[in-house]
């Protein structure tokens, strides 16, 4: 485990009682990656794959059935303050104002703050996720897109060692989604935050990851390759289609989504395959010619760009 | 000109009232006109009043009336055991209704809280839970007066088993209907469990524990007349039942007249307490 690695995750494993009493269902298994320090990572799969029971797990809400997952050296054995979730449905508490779900947070974190601390503390949040002047407001009186940032606000106001972030975009309209993925990928950047999270949405992955870790369909489900994004970090929503890269690396996401997270099975005998060193791929570099036909080749086409985790 | 459907509704029921009142007094008068029963002794006819002339003891509407005003100008007179004025016998009631429903409310939400939270305790006791709660609350009555040997103690005894039942029930299953992700919530910021259920499941459950406490209140009151019309002395139930023996109609009809008006003032005042823990989603 290097200097850096700020996530381990060692041959996960996880399975659930069937539910007509056969035998149990393994949702994935032989799961290993790595996050570093400041780092965005976003995991893609279809659902069913077990996402968000894998963050779950990074979480130390659920426990997998064997493997684990170190962060910092330590095996995640339970929640920690150092470790905040996003949750997909944003998870406020309805009957506390803005502030109040914030200074929850934050009071759970510093137990000893002073009111005014606290509160001083939670409206730098509130200003940083730009929802000044809705302190006092109820999560009903508010939009879906405001209540996600209050739930952005309120995992980064105990300042984290790692955000986890499940989907948390995935229940608002195509603009506001845009408009929070910049602020997040500017707060992100700038604060250097180690930051994994969970999405079915390519362009919002090509946007925000660094790395993208891709997961084969459930039951097993394993994870097929991991696509490093060769973009430069100062990418935004409205210069990120002009890059070279970009449709190489979105020709090869799309070609995984809609073929090869079903067909892994063929492609693991094609090559060797090794789940605790799963191929890292770099599209972006390949020759536009070489994408284009990628796109369109059988499952496979793209050996010459992988190389092999040197970690 | 069309009124706000409130008016209207507010028009008819005043419509209704008077139609109400008007076809009490038309059927009072036109029963009164009956011949006197013959052959009755003279001391007996005495006893009887006015109902040995052939007169019904039905009243009319203005009667009650004026003896709802009666009792309204001076509700708190105390002229000995058997001629306390309806504000002192609702009071009694009032008190003891309280009293019990207080008690029911201290163990059934602590322990409401367990069965909520907790699998293993609600299939424990539900059990017991399904066998007591259809059991009527009188069916107590005999036990409570053998055991606690006190006619005051033994009806707030019943008032609590009656009321019990519904804050249990209502507080196990908004307790353990809170969201999971809330809980995940307090998990993640390593929330304590006092804390948890204080600052989360409380407030998540207090809506559906308030309208437990409705639930209570209301057939606490239904109860509490019924139990003070067995243990007598004090209170509306026993002044009911006095009047009965006193064969004055007017007062029965004016004591309903208060249960009535009490038992709503009381299913408002929580009905607003119910909206102070209320919240959208």
């Amino acid at each position: 485990m290097s200097i850096d690695t700020q996530i381990s995750v060692e041959d996960l494993k996880r399975t659930f009682p069937s539910p007509d009493g056969g035998e149990d269902v393994t949702v994935f298994e032989d799961i290993w990656f790595k996050v570093e320090k400041g780092e965005f990572v976003c995991l893609i799969g279809h659902s069913g794959c077990g996402k968000t029971t894998l963050l779950n797990i990074l979480a130390g809400l659920d426990a997998p059935t064997s493997g684990g997952v170190i962060v910092d050296h330590e095996e995640v054995t339970g929640t920690s303050l150092d470790r905040a979730v996003v949750f997909q449905g944003h998870a406020l508490m309805p009957w506390m104002s803005v502030m109040a779900n914030i200074a929850f947070a934050v009071t759970s974190r510093h137990p000893d703050w002073s009111k005014e601390n606290i509160q001083k503390h939670c409206q730098k949040y509130i200003d940083l996720v730009h929802l000044t002047g809705a302190e006092n407001k109820k999560p009903s009186q508010l939009s879906g897109g405001m209540k996600q940032r209050v739930g952005i606000a309120r995992a980064m106001a105990i300042e984290p060692k790692i955000m986890l972030l499940d989907e948390p975009f995935s229940a608002l309209d195509a603009l506001t989604r845009g408009s929070l993925q910049d602020e997040l990928l500017s707060i992100c950047y700038g604060t250097s935050q180690t930051v994994f999270m969970i999405t079915h949405d390519i362009d919002e992955a090509m946007l925000l990851a660094d790395k993208i870790v891709l997961m084969t369909n459930g039951p097993k489900a394993k994870v097929c390759e991991i696509v490093e994004n060769t973009m430069p970090r100062d990418r935004t929503r409205a210069n990120m289609h002009r890059h070279a890269h970009y449709y190489p690396i979105r020709n090869h996401l799309i070609e995984f989504l809609v073929n090869r997270s079903a067909q892994f099975e063929a492609e693991l005998s094609s090559k060797d395959y090794d789940p605790r060193h799963p191929p890292v791929t770099r599209p972006g570099l390949t020759k536009p010619s070489a994408a284009v036909a990628q796109a369109t080749d059988a499952p496979g086409g793209e050996t010459e760009t992988a190389v092999q985790a040197l970690a | 000109m069309t009124l706000s459907l409130r008016m209207r509704a507010a028009v008819l029921s005043v419509v209704l009232f008077l139609a109400f009142v008007a076809i009490w007094e038309l059927a009072v008068i036109s029963n009164s006109g009956g011949s006197g029963v013959t052959g009755m002794s003279a001391e007996y006819a005495a006893l009887m009043g006015a109902t040995a002339k052939g007169a019904s003891a039905m009243p009319g509407p203005f009667t009650v009336g004026e003896e709802i005003w009666k009792h309204l100008s001076d509700p708190f007179y105390d002229a000995g055991p058997n001629d306390k004025g309806i504000g002192i016998q609702l009071g009694y009631s009032i008190a003891r209704v309280f009293v019990g429903f207080v008690l029911a409310m201290l163990t059934a939400v602590p322990l409401g809280f367990l069965i909520g939270m907790s699998p293993l305790f609600y299939r424990a006791l539900d059990p017991f839970i399904q066998l007591m709660k259809p059991v009527s609350p009188l069916a107590w009555m005999p036990l409570a007066l053998y055991t606690i040997k006190d006619s005051t103690i033994s009806s707030i005894f019943v008032i609590y088993i009656c009321s019990v039942w519904p804050m249990l029930i209502n507080t196990a299953f908004g307790v353990s209907g809170v969201r999971k992700e809330w809980l995940s919530v307090a998990k993640t910021l390593e929330v304590g469990q006092f804390r948890t259920a204080i600052r989360v499941i409380l407030p998540a459950a207090a809506p559906t524990i308030m309208t437990g406490m409705r639930i209570s209140i209301s057939i606490a009151w239904l109860v509490i007349v019924a139990a003070e019309m067995l243990v007598g002395g004090t209170g509306i139930g026993y002044f009911v039942w006095n009047e009965w023996n006193n064969l004055s109609i007017t007062n029965i009809i004016a004591a309903i007249f208060f249960i009535g008006m009490v038992g709503m003032l009381l299913d408002l005042g929580l009905a607003q307490m119910t909206k102070l823990v209320t919240y959208e989603d």
